[in-house]
C-alpha cells in the first residue's frame, strides 16, 4: 500500500463519498487510487470551485467536504475557495498535490508554498513529509476541520510521499492531540447567570449566527425561544436557523438586513448574540448593542467574545450544548408584549419598494421561488445586488439557506449548489446569482452536464455589476466606472450549447407559470429574469 | 499603550514559529521581542513573546494565540509574580586609554568580558530589560559599534 492508497482508506474511514477536484502530475497518484474506491469523483472545471463545492457538501452533510487539486497553480487556485470556507467557518478538507520532496524550496515547475500562502486562511495546514504519518495526519485534519470553530484544513503531500510504501495502515480511532481541545460546554455558573438576566429581561432578543447552523442547533434555538416566547432575529449566515416565517422571527440584522430587526436588537434590554462575529456588516454601531442592555455573547470560539463589543456575560460553548442547558433552566420570561411592539415594527418599516412593472421584481419573484420550492429546498445565494434580495425576500420553510457571507465570494452558488446536490440528490437544489457571478462560475455547467448534477439556476440579469453600480451611483454620483457588462453571452445559447434547458421571464406578468415550469423537473435548468438595470436593494 | 509578556507552551511543530509570528503581523498587534527554545517536556517549546498595545487588543492577543492549533497554553507573565532575563552583547569601541574604564563600569553591574582586541572590548550582561537599558545608556559614554539583545525570557515564581 503506497501513500496514495493510505489516503484513500483515510477517506473511506472518515465517511467521505465525494471528491471535488483537479488533477494534475503532482496528486496523480491519488487520483490513480481513488480509482480502486467507491468514493465518486467529480471533475470541476476550476480549482476555486472545488473548494465552494466541498463547502456546498459540508453544509448540508455537517461534515467537512473534501477537494483534491494539483500543486502549483492547482494549488493557488483553490486558496479563495479556501478563504471563503475560513471567514464563514465551514469545515473542508483540501489536499494538495506537492512536488517531490527532495525538490521542496528549489523552485522548479508547479511549485507553490501552499501551506505557507494559505496560513491566515486555514484552521491548520499539514505538509506530510513521512509516509507513515498519513493516517494520524488525516485523523487530526477531520477532527480539526469539524470541531470546536470549524474550518478548512490543508494538507500537503507531496508525490514521493504518495508513491511511498506505508509499512502498516491503520487507522488511529482517538485522537490524541495534546495542544488542541476546544471548549464546547458551556460553563455552568454563566449559564445560571443567564436564566437570572432573562427572568428579569423585558425586551429580550436573540440574534442567530451562522454558528447556530454550523453546531445543527436549529432546533434548540427553536425550542428554547418559543418557550420562553423570545423573539430571534439573525445574522446573513445566521439566515436558516429559524424559519422566515416562524411568529418569533424578526428577520436579518445589519446594514443590508430589516431597519426592523436592527430596531428590535437595539432596543433591546437582554441581547443573546449567539455565533455570531458581531462583524461591521451586521452591527456596524457595536456600542448599540452594548449600551444600556445585557449583552450575552455565546460563542464556541472565545476570541471572538469580546473582539467587537464587550458582553456581560461570556459564555464560551457550542450553541447546541448552551441551548439544552439553559432549557433545563427554571425560569420564566414575560415577552409576549414585545412581540407585539415587533409586529408593529414590522408592518410599519418594511421597505415599500416601488417595482418597475416592465422588468422582472426580483424581490417578489424571490419570494414567489421560494413559496413554491420543496419545503427542504437548498436555496444557494451568490454574492451582489442577487444576495441582498436574496436575504431580504426569500422564504425559508424547513431548507438550507447558504451563501458566502464572511467573504462574499462573486461566483460560489453554483459550484455549492452543485456540492449541495451531490450531498444531497433528493432535494431540490437552487443557485440564484446575477449575471456578474453567473460568468464567474459558468464552466461549471460543463461539470453539471458530465457528472449529472441537476442543479437549477436563477439569472438575475441586469446587464450591471449591480452592487457596485449601486454604490457608484450613491457613492461618486452615477459615474459609473467597470461596471456594465455588455458583452456578455445570449443565455438561451449558451444553455442550448451546454444541453440545459432554459427559460426566460420578462416581467411578474407569467412569474408562477415560469417558476412552476422551472421547478417541475429534478433536472438542470436556468432561468433567466430580466430585471431593472437601476433597480436598488 | 502597555506591555504584556507572554509564555507560550508550544508543539515543535514545522511552522509553529511562523503561525505565532504571522498572527502578529497579520492582526496588527505590536510585537517587542520574542525567544524560542526548548524546554522541559521532549517535543515543546517555551515562546516568551513581549508585546504592547491597548487593554483590548492585548486580550486578542492571548486568545488569538490561545486559538493556534499548536499551542497548548498561554500564560501572562505578571511583572511581581515572575522573573524575566534577557543577554546582551555590546561591542565597544575600547583602545588602551579607555579599556580600563569601560571594564570597570562592566564590574559594577557584573557584566563580563567575553572578548578584547586592540581597538573594542565585547561585554555579556544578563538582567531584566531596566538593568540592561541602563547598562547601555552608561555606555553611551563611549562609542558603541553593535549591539545584539537576545529579548527575554520568563518563567512565573514559585509551583504554579
Amino acid at each position: 500500500m503506497n501513500g496514495a492508497d493510505a489516503i484513500i482508506k483515510c477517506l473511506e474511514a472518515e465517511k467521505v463519498d465525494v471528491v471535488f477536484g483537479y488533477p494534475g502530475v503532482a496528486i496523480c497518484p491519488f487520483y490513480n487510487s481513488i480509482l480502486e474506491s467507491d468514493i465518486r469523483t467529480i471533475l470541476i472545471r476550476t480549482e476555486q470551485n472545488a473548494a465552494h463545492a466541498a463547502s456546498g457538501v459540508s453544509r448540508l452533510t455537517g461534515r467537512p467536504g473534501v477537494c483534491a487539486v494539483t500543486s502549483g497553480p492547482g494549488a493557488t487556485n483553490v486558496i479563495t475557495g479556501i478563504a471563503t470556507a475560513f471567514a464563514d467557518s465551514i469545515p473542508l478538507i483540501c489536499i494538495t498535490g506537492q512536488v517531490d520532496s527532495s525538490l521542496l524550496g528549489s523552485d522548479v515547475f508547479q511549485e507553490a508554498d501552499i501551506t505557507g500562502a494559505v496560513e491566515s486562511f486555514v484552521k491548520y495546514s499539514y505538509l506530510v513529509k513521512d509516509v507513515n504519518d498519513i493516517p494520524r495526519i488525516f485523523k487530526e485534519a477531520f477532527h480539526i476541520a469539524n470541531t470546536g470553530r470549524k474550518g478548512p484544513v490543508l494538507i500537503d503531500v507531496p508525490i514521493d510521499v504518495q508513491n511511498a510504501q506505508i509499512k502498516q495502515f491503520k487507522y488511529p480511532e482517538t485522537i490524541s492531540m495534546r495542544t488542541y481541545k476546544p471548549t464546547v460546554k458551556g460553563n455552568a455558573a454563566q449559564i445560571k447567570k443567564v436564566a437570572r438576566e432573562l427572568a428579569k429581561a423585558k425586551k429580550p432578543i436573540i440574534c442567530a449566527g451562522g454558528g447556530v447552523i454550523l453546531s445543527e442547533a436549529e432546533d434548540e434555538l427553536r425550542m428554547f425561544a418559543e418557550k420562553h416566547g423570545i423573539p430571534v432575529v439573525s445574522t446573513m449566515m445566521g439566515i436558516g436557523s429559524m424559519p422566515t416565517r416562524h411568529p418569533l422571527y424578526f428577520g436579518m440584522v445589519g446594514n443590508n438586513g430589516k431597519a426592523y430587526a436592527n430596531r428590535a436588537m437595539n432596543e433591546s434590554d437582554l441581547l443573546i448574540m449567539v455565533g455570531a462575529r458581531v462583524a461591521d456588516r451586521a452591527v456596524s454601531q457595536p456600542d448599540l448593542i452594548t449600551r444600556d442592555k445585557v449583552l450575552v455573547h455565546i460563542d464556541v470560539d472565545p476570541a471572538e467574545i469580546g473582539k467587537n463589543a464587550g458582553p456581560t456575560i461570556p459564555l464560551v460553548g457550542d450553541a447546541d450544548n448552551i441551548f439544552l442547558d439553559l432549557m433545563k433552566e427554571d425560569f420564566n420570561c414575560e415577552a409576549e408584549e414585545l412581540v407585539e411592539t415587533l409586529n408593529g415594527y414590522r408592518d410599519t418599516m418594511e421597505k415599500k419598494r416601488t417595482p418597475n412593472p416592465e422588468f422582472v421584481d426580483p424581490a417578489a419573484f424571490i419570494t414567489r421561488l421560494s413559496e413554491k420550492m420543496q419545503d427542504n429546498g437548498v436555496y444557494v445565494a451568490d454574492v451582489g445586488q442577487n444576495q441582498i434580495w436574496s436575504c431580504g425576500y426569500h422564504v425559508v420553510k424547513n431548507g438550507k439557506f447558504m451563501t458566502s457571507g464572511g467573504m462574499g465570494t462573486m461566483g460560489y452558488s453554483i459550484p455549492a449548489a452543485m456540492g449541495a446536490k451531490v450531498a444531497a440528490p433528493d432535494r431540490q437544489v437552487i443557485a440564484v446569482c446575477g449575471d456578474g457571478s453567473f460568468q464567474m462560475s459558468m464552466m461549471e455547467l460543463a461539470t453539471m452536464q458530465q457528472h449529472n448534477v441537476p442543479v437549477k439556476i436563477v439569472v438575475l440579469k441586469n446587464n450591471y455589476l449591480g452592487m457596485v453600480r449601486q454604490y457608484q451611483h450613491f457613492t461618486y454620483k452615477d459615474n459609473y466606472s467597470v461596471v456594465d457588462l455588455s458583452g456578455s453571452p445570449d443565455l438561451e445559447k449558451l444553455s442550448a450549447a451546454y444541453g440545459i434547458d432554459f427559460l426566460r421571464l420578462y416581467d411578474m406578468e407569467k412569474c408562477d407559470e415560469v417558476i412552476d415550469a422551472f421547478l417541475k423537473e429534478d433536472k438542470s435548468m436556468i432561468l433567466e429574469c430580466i430585471i431593472d438595470p437601476m433597480d436598488l436593494v | 499603550m502597555q506591555k504584556k509578556v507572554f509564555q507560550i507552551f508550544v508543539e515543535n511543530t514545522s511552522g509553529v514559529l511562523s503561525r505565532i509570528s504571522g498572527l502578529f503581523s497579520r492582526r496588527g498587534y505590536n510585537i517587542e521581542s520574542i525567544t524560542a527554545g526548548g524546554c522541559e517536556e521532549p517535543g515543546f517549546s517555551r515562546v516568551t513573546i513581549v508585546a504592547s498595545g491597548d487593554d483590548e487588543s492585548l486580550e486578542q492577543i492571548e486568545k488569538q494565540l490561545a486559538k493556534l492549533v499548536d499551542v497548548r497554553s498561554i500564560k501572562v507573565l505578571a511583572p511581581g509574580e515572575s522573573v524575566y532575563r534577557e543577554i546582551v552583547l555590546i561591542k565597544v569601541k575600547a583602545d588602551a586609554s579607555v579599556r580600563q574604564n569601560v571594564i570597570s563600569l562592566a564590574d559594577v553591574f557584573r557584566a563580563k568580558i567575553i572578548d578584547v582586541s586592540v581597538e573594542s572590548l565585547i561585554i555579556e550582561l544578563t538582567g531584566d530589560q531596566g538593568k540592561i537599558d541602563a547598562f547601555v545608556a552608561l555606555l553611551e559614554g563611549f562609542e558603541i559599534v553593535e549591539i545584539a539583545r537576545t529579548g527575554i525570557v520568563g518563567l512565573g515564581r514559585g509551583i504554579n
